[in-house]
């Protein structure tokens, strides 16, 4: 049964587009039913795809190719995030040293915890050089994890992870620090939870969502040219 | 007709990020180029919002869909995770609540910081 269901599987091009779809949608539900932000749909869709898979013994691999027009998306989807940053261009020519600033800041404090974790957890350099680049989008963090010496495939799955732990405690985060203004949230998600966070950034508003687009881009710079030189600092 | 030639400009702009990103030795990936490239044709011009505006708003819209596949990658990963799993879960949750606390807050001071002097100078 399982055999035949499998040989169907891998011949069918559109399941894991349907399953992608199905899975985000259900998690959507889920979130507009509860109301609750831990109730992220990427979370949810995931993990449902997860369970989907593990049920019917099907690898990652054979979804991973099945949705490949999913993921062939997500290039433009990035590159079109300079939309919304467009159209709040006046806003951020007013607000340059702010918005450099706070970024840099979020850098440096993102790179110095995990340099600081490696010393306190005695981590090895390739452990660590996995860490590093974690708040970055996954593009620029497996480039700079490689170039570290990091192990490639863990280090796109703690920034996957940190994107998701970013967009589900936002808002809360927001509201306990009481960052109230919507340009210091957007940087905020973006430089901490990249592309994953700017998802989020986008629900919340427009100011929120055109930041979070922009520190994707410019923490994902200052990370590949700092990651480095805070990588001397290893033990 | 509109949207497939929307595509296909927001997929010419992605063609040019690729090629930057092979040209230039940085570790720098073609979907940040493309952003700054796209930025860069819609402030000069050669590009008008409405070539480009209602299928970019529609791949933004639809941005945490996408990375659904990456993310069930970690399915694969359980034994690598499980190796590191106290580095990699600090490094997860802490951090980037600390990260987006610091950039946050330092970004809103900044700014109010900075409002209030220029308020200051005008009187």
């Amino acid at each position: 049964m399982y055999e035949l269901f499998e040989a169907y599987l891998s011949q069918c091009s559109v399941w894991g587009v349907v399953l992608t779809i199905g899975a985000f949608g259900a998690g959507t539900l889920i979130r507009r039913k509860t109301g609750k932000d831990w109730c992220n749909p990427l979370l949810l869709g995931s993990l449902f795809v997860i369970l989907f898979l593990r049920l019917l013994r099907t690898p990652y691999a054979e979804y991973r190719t099945s949705a490949e027009p999913v993921s062939y998306l997500l290039l433009p989807a990035t590159v079109s995030l300079a939309i919304p940053l467009y159209e709040k261009w006046q806003l951020l020519r007013e607000n340059t040293v702010a918005v450099f600033t706070g970024i840099l800041a979020g850098v440096v404090t993102s790179l110095g915890s995990i340099v600081l974790l490696a010393w306190l957890l005695k981590l090895e350099a390739s452990q660590a050089a996995t860490l590093l680049p974690k708040s970055v989008t996954t593009a620029i963090g497996m480039d700079v994890a490689a170039a570290l010496g990091g192990i490639v495939p863990l280090a796109s799955a703690v920034i996957v992870l940190t994107g998701i732990v970013g967009g589900v405690s936002a808002q809360w985060l927001c509201r306990c620090l009481k960052i109230t203004d919507p340009l210091a949230k957007g940087i905020a998600i973006g430089t901490a939870s990249h592309a994953i966070g700017t998802a989020k950034a986008l629900e919340i508003g427009e100011v929120e969502g055109a930041m979070s687009g922009l520190a994707i881009a410019v923490a994902g710079v200052l990370t590949a040219v700092l990651a480095p030189v805070f990588a001397g600092f290893l033990p | 007709m509109k949207l497939v030639f929307q595509f296909g400009r927001i997929l010419v702009v992605c063609f040019l990020g690729e090629v930057l990103a092979a040209l230039l030795p940085l570790p720098i990936p073609s979907s940040v180029y493309g952003l700054l490239l796209m930025l860069a044709a819609l402030k000069t011009g050669i590009l008008q919002l409405e070539q480009v505006k209602e299928t970019g708003n529609f791949l933004v819209g639809i941005l945490p869909l996408l990375f659904i596949p990456a993310a069930v990658g970690v399915m694969d990963l359980w034994d690598e995770l499980r190796a590191m799993l106290l580095p990699c879960v600090i490094a997860a949750v802490p951090v980037t609540l600390l990260v987006m606390a610091v950039s946050g807050v330092v970004t809103q001071k900044t700014r109010r910081l900075l409002k209030k002097e220029e308020t200051k100078t005008h009187v």
